[in-house]
């Protein structure tokens, strides 16, 4: 279906074919069944022009881009379609090449490139960044290695990598993730590709990193008349980049048309559904503007609080020191919401671990008020009151895959902190899981099973029915729905608001998603290389941010509108 | 980086004294000394001795001392002289003794670490890229045969094979006829035909071990993204195997010559007296039960020595192989 529109489309303005893809499907034999990861998918690229390619996780994107490059694991079999591969000369059907011919080497990296989602583990750590590139170049243009080098500096010259001849004999854990991307760009660029995949590119990126490597890329993409697929499940991005879009689900595609349309006269439910779910997140919860804040004297109040890494030598004598966080002061209120927002680096996660003093500050203070109004200083207090300040005070993570034992049963998992601290057993401690996981919205026989059985967003509602287990009046939640797909984010959060009315909870959100936190925060802290630069009101800062790094960070988010672009004509901050 | 190991090397003294104090002092821990021993033997042959004779007797060996004397006169003349003190067993200084043995015992654990090797290296690489194929499944059953087989029973089966069907002279490393000769061409041939038999039975446990440490650990880079980046390149599978996941899971392989060292040298004893080899493993183990204390001191001394100086050698072939390692 995508195919009829795309061909109406260009018939106007002629536009030379890239790569087609035609009913292609892909099962994946599995121990105990086939799974079709990918069923009946037809899509064309052409020169110049960016396809985005839209579906939550297990929609298949990533599958339909290997097998392109025809680099699928071993139980993935392709059981149709065709994959032709165009150029001005003749044409390849990529699916006739077998996955170890030479005829398939020739065209990956040369003729067909691909960025993908993780620039951390993308790279090889033990070779230096200018020759993993230097290779790709002689691979498929041979030259000598003095050559291959020259080049390479060039092209991390175009990626705008300062001092590129001296970084490309970096190795890669000295880049850090904006710059290893653009590295993995680079890479990608070595040999002029007619088509460049990129899966997910910044996706594990800050927000001003991401505006900065789609301009890049869009750049590059102009420059070169490169087609992009472009794989993606943020659809502001979509909204900022494609000219046409692809939405996938359960491995069909369920809607293709150019990016106006999609957004603005979406045909199928699940479009509809997932741009709403996008939109819902750009404006606060209405769940939450019923709600009044009764007390107004804080229950958390941090002042001046600072934490320095130092790096010592042999005789404990400081060398020299980084400031992770300075002078932080804050309050919180019971029943508010304070969001902390900051790209990574920031400090955002230090200022909320000093808070429970799982890192201890270095300087500063924390008065806790307690329910029963006796005010205290976090900082100074003994292993038995900080044992009772941590019954109050709970922590959520963001990875529900990496927070959670695999060895323990869901019953262990939520039910440890009342064994722990309040020795529970037997029928009490059944009777309080139950009521927790009911409190989530789980079902009660959830509780002997283990958390492999649960998906990202389930595993996340027991991270959040542990951390309720012994009745907390604050919690931090870091990153707490940073790992899900935007459908689940939305309910994950509407569970947290309604948990904080049923229970009377103050939440500390740490986030980078500047749109998590306009949903979800009364008031909002924004961080900066460990200094708080602004805090206010979450609306105010979302709409008329006043500190100049603020505004950079606000206008760097996508807007999920292809007729109002905000990332594309962000304002840019330079730090002094 | 040389600064690293001029650090490394100064490091190592203290170890060493800690080592020089404790293997004195465990040695001292039986109750007696060399001369109680050699009493018991004589009062076998039915000679005894006086008090006076045994105090005497007991000077003259320099026993009557207290045993941080002993251990300080034994330090400080290593340290000074290179002396490392008098066997009472052979009446001959200790060097002489250790320096005899200890050429045998280097080439031998050596050529077994070659074989650990050279054979485990491809075997694993192997066994992690076709993993559950049937090359993988006869690999894992003669991993786990040589991990199981103790060292003497695989030693005694190769001898009775290369004496029954190939008609050699088993034991030792050289044939009857060669051991008092000079080093010539023949007698090089006689020493390989001979030394492949403890090599081999010295190396299989290792090899075991390394072939599923490596199996292990590349199974895990295998499907790590940079391999995918690696092949989305064009690269050819063998190449984009050996050059990126192989080089990242060799790092435990390289640290292993820290273990493996010291464990090939000591670990050798009793295949080598099964062997009747003139390495050092037997000789340790006859000063130890004649309570011959300089020269089992001695001995222990130079093992930590070597545990030691394989731990550098693997820290700094980690450090030239990984530059993370490198950096830090």
């Amino acid at each position: 279906m995508i195919t009829e529109s795309c061909t109406e489309s260009r018939t106007s303005n002629k536009k030379s074919l890239a790569l087609s893809v035609e009913k292609l499907s892909v099962d994946f034999h599995l121990r105990t069944h086939i799974l079709h990861a990918v069923r009946d998918v037809s899509f064309s690229l052409y020169r110049g022009q960016t396809l985005a390619l839209v579906g939550e996780s297990g929609s298949g994107k990533s599958v339909t881009t290997r097998s392109i490059m025809r680099l699928l694991d071993s139980q993935a079999r392709q059981t149709s379609g065709r994959i032709t591969l165009h150029s001005e000369n003749s044409d390849v059907v990529l699916t006739d090449l077998d996955p170890k011919s030479e005829a398939i080497r020739k065209i990956r990296g040369r003729r067909i490139a691909l960025i993908f989602q993780e620039p951390m583990s993308s790279l090889s750590p033990v070779h230096t960044i200018g020759s993993q590139i230097a290779e790709a170049i002689r691979l498929h243009h041979g030259g000598t290695k003095k050559t291959a080098m020259e080049s390479t500096t060039k092209l991390l010259e175009q990626v705008e990598i300062k001092n590129p001849a001296e970084m490309a004999r970096r190795y890669t854990y000295e880049f850090s993730g904006g710059m290893r991307q653009r590295a993995m760009i680079a890479m990608a660029l070595a040999c002029n590709p007619d088509v460049l995949i990129a899966d997910e590119p910044t996706t594990a990126l800050d927000v001003t990193t991401q505006a900065e490597i789609m301009d890049l890329l869009k750049r590059l993409q102009e420059s070169r008349g490169m087609a992009l697929l472009l794989i993606t499940h943020d659809l502001g991005l979509v909204a900022e980049v494609a000219d046409e879009v692809a939405v996938m689900r359960f491995g069909r595609l369920v809607e293709g048309g150019a990016v106006d349309d999609i957004f603005h006269a979406p045909k199928t439910a699940y479009a509809q559904s997932l741009l709403a779910s996008t939109m819902r997140l750009e404006r606060p919860a209405e769940a939450r503007a019923s709600r009044q804040l009764d007390d107004d004297s804080p229950m958390l109040s941090v002042s001046g609080l600072g934490k320095s890494f130092g790096i010592v030598n042999w005789r404990g004598k400081e060398l020299h020191s980084t400031k992770a966080v300075e002078g932080a002061s804050f309050d919180l209120y019971p029943g508010e919401n304070l969001g902390i927002v900051g790209e990574s680096g920031s400090g955002k996660t230090t200022l909320g671990r000093m808070i429970l003093r799982i890192i201890e500050p270095t300087a500063g203070q924390v008065m806790y008020r307690d329910a029963q109004g006796q005010m205290a200083d976090v900082t100074r207090m003994n292993r038995k009151a900080l044992t009772r300040f941590h019954r109050d005070v709970r922590l959520i993570f963001q990875d529900p895959f990496a927070s959670l034992n695999p060895r323990m049963t869901i019953k262990q998992i939520v039910g440890e902190p009342l064994v722990v601290n309040n020795g529970m057993k037997g029928a009490e401690l059944d009777a309080r899981v139950a009521e927790l996981l009911e409190l989530v919205g789980m079902e009660r026989s959830a509780m002997e099973r283990y958390p492999h059985a649960f998906s990202g967003g389930q595993r996340q509602r027991f991270s959040i029915a542990r951390a309720l287990a012994l009745n907390p009046r604050v919690i931090i939640a870091d990153e707490a729905t940073s790992a899900l797909d935007v459908s689940i984010r939305a309910q994950i959060l509407d569970l947290l608001i309604d948990l904080q009315k049923r229970l009377g909870l103050s939440f500390l959100f740490i986030a980078h998603d500047i749109s998590v936190v306009r949903y979800f925060c009364d008031r909002v802290l924004v961080m900066h290389h460990g200094r708080i630069v602004e805090q206010g009101d979450a609306e105010m800062i979302c709409t008329a941010p006043q500190d100049p790094y603020t505004q950079s960070l606000i206008s760097a988010v996508p807007n999920p509108d292809p007729r109002h672009k905000r990332m594309i004509n962000r304002t840019r901050f330079i730090s002094s | 980086m040389l600064g690293y190991i001029i650090q490394r090397v100064f490091l190592m003294v203290p170890t060493m004294l800690g080592i020089s104090i404790i293997s004195f002092i465990i040695i001292q821990l039986p109750p007696g000394d060399y001369l109680t021993s050699v009493l018991a033997a004589m009062a076998d042959s039915d000679v005894t001795f006086t008090a006076d004779q045994i105090a005497r007797m007991r000077e003259n060996y320099g026993l009557d001392e207290p045993m941080y004397m002993q251990y300080i006169q034994w330090i400080w003349g290593i340290v000074s002289r290179g002396d490392f003190g008098y066997s009472f067993e052979w009446n001959r200084p200790v060097s002489e003794l250790i320096w005899e043995r200890m050429g045998a015992t280097l080439s031998i654990s050596f050529l077994s670490l070659l074989f650990v090797w050279a054979v485990s290296l491809p075997i694993g690489i192997y066994s992690a890229v076709r993993r559950h194929s049937i090359g993988d499944h006869i690999a894992t059953l003669f991993g786990f045969l040589g991990l199981a087989i103790p060292n003497f029973i695989l030693a005694l089966t190769l001898m009775y094979v290369s004496f029954r069907y190939f008609g050699q002279s088993v034991g030792g490393l050289y044939s009857p006829e060669f051991v008092e000769q000079a080093m010539s061409w023949p007698k090089f041939v006689d020493l390989l035909k001979h030394v492949w038999v403890p090599v081999v039975v010295i190396g299989t446990a290792g090899t075991a071990a390394l072939i599923r440490i490596l199996r292990a650990n590349l199974t895990d880079e295998l499907n790590k993204p940079y391999v995918l980046t690696a092949r989305a390149k064009g690269l050819p599978e063998h190449t984009v195997i050996l050059r990126y996941p192989v080089r990242i899971a060799l790092n435990p392989f390289v640290s292993a010559i820290g273990w493996v060292l010291p464990q090939l040298i000591s670990g050798i004893t009793i295949t080598a007296i099964v062997l009747n080899l003139p390495t050092a493993g037997p000789l340790l183990l006859r000063a130890l039960v004649a309570q011959d204390m300089y020269l089992a001191g001695s001995f222990i001394l130079l093992m930590g020595v070597l545990t030691l100086v394989g731990m550098l050698l693997s820290d700094i072939l980690l450090a030239l192989l990984d530059p993370r390692i490198r950096f830090h």
